[in-house]
């Protein structure tokens, strides 16, 4: 079973969910697929076995080949290529790795070389009661603007029979979509303020169009206004656990400290979510 | 002119707050808010729409179904698994939208010409008048691609309101991250200030995203929100702004004002004349001197 742990909104607390949820479930598999700015290492501190770098085919043109026809730069549809004088000149951070461009090459002048965009490790975190759990982020290399070609390869890494937890980015385009794309649910997590709810509005709605059924996790659940309950009335979205604010809880997050792993009171409602999770799921 | 962008790296960490803090103490500024998945600067300002229009961000790949002749050549040549292939069910293939990276590979290669490309609507973007100024501001469709060019688009159309009414300064309210619409938001402005808070999350992502201003050499400055959230993460953050010869303009307090006045769709300086209020006017002074030294 995969379970998106999403929210719209940025910093609502999509990664503390999502790293306490993995802590407490049994067969547990952590992805952070927020590979802008993973965080979920920093609460689980797994140890890392194994680490892939994460690649993108970009176009590699045989000047001797190259009659500077100008096809590939119109079948571009990111202008990766230019047609300069009698030239074609690539700009690799604009490209897709899509392929157009060899596929249209009268000449088949155009090769693929491969250019490093990100990397993925993996490993086994320290799990609630001594048990353990399966790791994976993806990290995007700094100034590489393409995401979601890590965010696919990542995402293979989920293995049947595992209760995978994918932790998202925030937004709700095409990084968040990506992530979201096969899952068997969508865990919102949101707070009771105007821009928590805009946004976990807009990101229903992604849910909605990818007929993916969700659940709400209201954080800071005492610290705005009480649009958020009646929007999830209204919309009839079930809000499976509300956590208050609490100031130790956010001085152990500050810490890199799970909070199930500090407070049993955590660890118990995260259990519940847990189950509550399933019989959603189940219905 | 000058232009300003406020990012953080991490999301949350109060970059629209300070945003609608600077457009309500500015004079002569023009707003842009470049979160355009999750663009929430609009809840504070109020704005009275002046103009709205498509935004036309690309073209997509669209199948028809009468000149499909299920040969699958479109689908094994798809790097996106975003084409479901026909078979004894299905007599043509299906387009995935939301796989679909819209590279237009399979118009091309489609042998019948059962595949073309046409332009679709992304969103839409508006200017509009506010208390602080106009604004320019984006809705992206749900789960649509293209962020990053909506982004250019809302701050070129920002600068060129500014200029034309000879303002200032153009403030951008930057998205989360360090991908494609970040990119989009900070290349060629004069200055970035970046929102942190005493996190390990927080420090992570400042580090990346600082590191992204240096990719580009844009000029930064740090602020630290919630700083007496962990001390000794503040004190970190001080560190390295020492060490990277990056500006620390000023340390806001973990208060419970800054969520009721967002209730009560207020900047915090229209709210409060307190301490939060002074240490975000004294950030404003020091983004000025920055801005115009």
């Amino acid at each position: 079973m995969i379970v998106t742990v999403a929210s719209g909104k940025g910093g609502t607390g999509k990664t503390t969910v999502a790293t306490n949820l993995a802590l407490v479930s049994p067969e547990a598999q952590y992805i952070d697929c927020d590979v802008e700015e993973p965080n979920g290492h920093l609460f689980l501190k797994p140890e890392i076995e194994r680490e892939l770098e994460v690649d993108l085919p970009i176009p590699r043109i045989d000047t001797e080949k190259c009659t500077a026809c100008g096809d590939c730069a119109k079948a571009c549809e990111f202008n990766a290529l230019a047609l300069v004088g009698k030239k074609v000149m690539a700009f690799p951070d604009l490209c897709h790795g899509c392929g157009a461009c060899v596929f249209i090459c009268p000449e088949k002048a155009i090769s693929e070389s491969s250019k490093i965009i990100g990397r993925i490790e993996t490993g086994k975190a320290p799990a609630l009661g001594g048990s353990e759990l399966e790791f994976a982020h993806g990290v995007s290399k700094i100034g590489n603007p393409l995401t979601p070609p890590i965010i696919k390869r990542v995402k293979k890494l989920a293995r049947d029979g595992r209760f995978v937890i994918m932790d998202s980015p925030p937004g709700t385009s095409c990084p968040m979509v990506q992530t979201l794309l096969g899952s068997d649910y969508c865990l919102f997590v949101t707070e009771p303020t105007p821009f928590g709810l805009n946004d976990l509005e807009l990101a229903v709605g992604v849910a909605r169009q990818l007929e993916i059924p969700c659940g709400i996790v209201i954080n800071r659940a005492d610290s705005g206004d009480e649009r958020i309950h009646r929007y999830c009335e209204r919309e009839r979205i079930p809000v499976l656990l509300e956590i208050p604010f609490d100031r130790d809880l956010a001085f152990a997050y500050s810490k890199g400290e799970a909070a199930v792993m500090m407070n049993s009171e955590m660890a118990v409602k995260f259990k519940e979510l847990y189950q509550r999770i399933f019989e959603e799921v189940g219905r | 002119m000058k232009e300003l962008t406020i990012i953080s790296g991490k999301g949350g960490t109060g970059k629209t707050t300070i945003t609608a803090a600077f457009a309500t103490l500015a004079e002569n500024v023009v707003l842009a808010d470049c979160d355009v998945d999750a663009a929430d600067l609009h809840l504070i300002l109020e704005p009275k729409e002046l103009s709205s229009s498509d935004f036309i961000g690309g073209r997509a790949p669209v199948l028809d179904p009468e000149k499909c002749i299920g040969c699958n050549t479109c689908a094994e040549l798809c790097r996106f698994d975003a084409i479901a292939t026909a078979d004894s069910d299905n007599q043509t293939i299906t387009i995935n939208e939301f796989a679909c990276d819209c590279c237009g590979l399979c118009a091309l290669a489609c042998p019948e010409d059962a595949i073309t490309m046409q332009e679709c609507v992304n969103g839409r973007w508006f200017i509009a008048e506010t208390r602080a100024g106009k604004m320019v501001h984006a809705k992206l469709g749900i789960g649509e691609d293209n962020s990053g060019k909506l982004v250019t688009l809302v701050r070129r159309q920002a600068r060129f309101i500014a200029e034309l009414e000879k303002q200032e300064l153009l403030i951008n309210d930057g998205p989360p991250g360090i991908g494609c619409p970040v990119t989009a938001a900070i290349t060629g402005v004069d200055l970035v200030l970046i929102v942190t808070e005493p996190t390990l999350s927080g420090i992570h992502d400042m580090e990346r995203v600082h590191g992204l201003c240096q990719h580009f050499e844009i000029p930064a400055l740090v602020c630290v929100n919630r700083f007496d959230l962990n001390l000794v993460n503040t004190g970190k953050i001080r560190d390295y702004c020492t060490e990277h010869d990056l500006p620390l303009i000023g340390e806001i307090p973990l208060d419970p004002i800054v969520n009721r006045a967002q209730v009560a769709r207020k900047s915090v300086v229209e709210y409060d004349c307190g301490l939060i209020s002074r240490v975000v006017r004294e950030m404003w002074e020091k983004v000025g001197n920055e801005l115009w030294k």
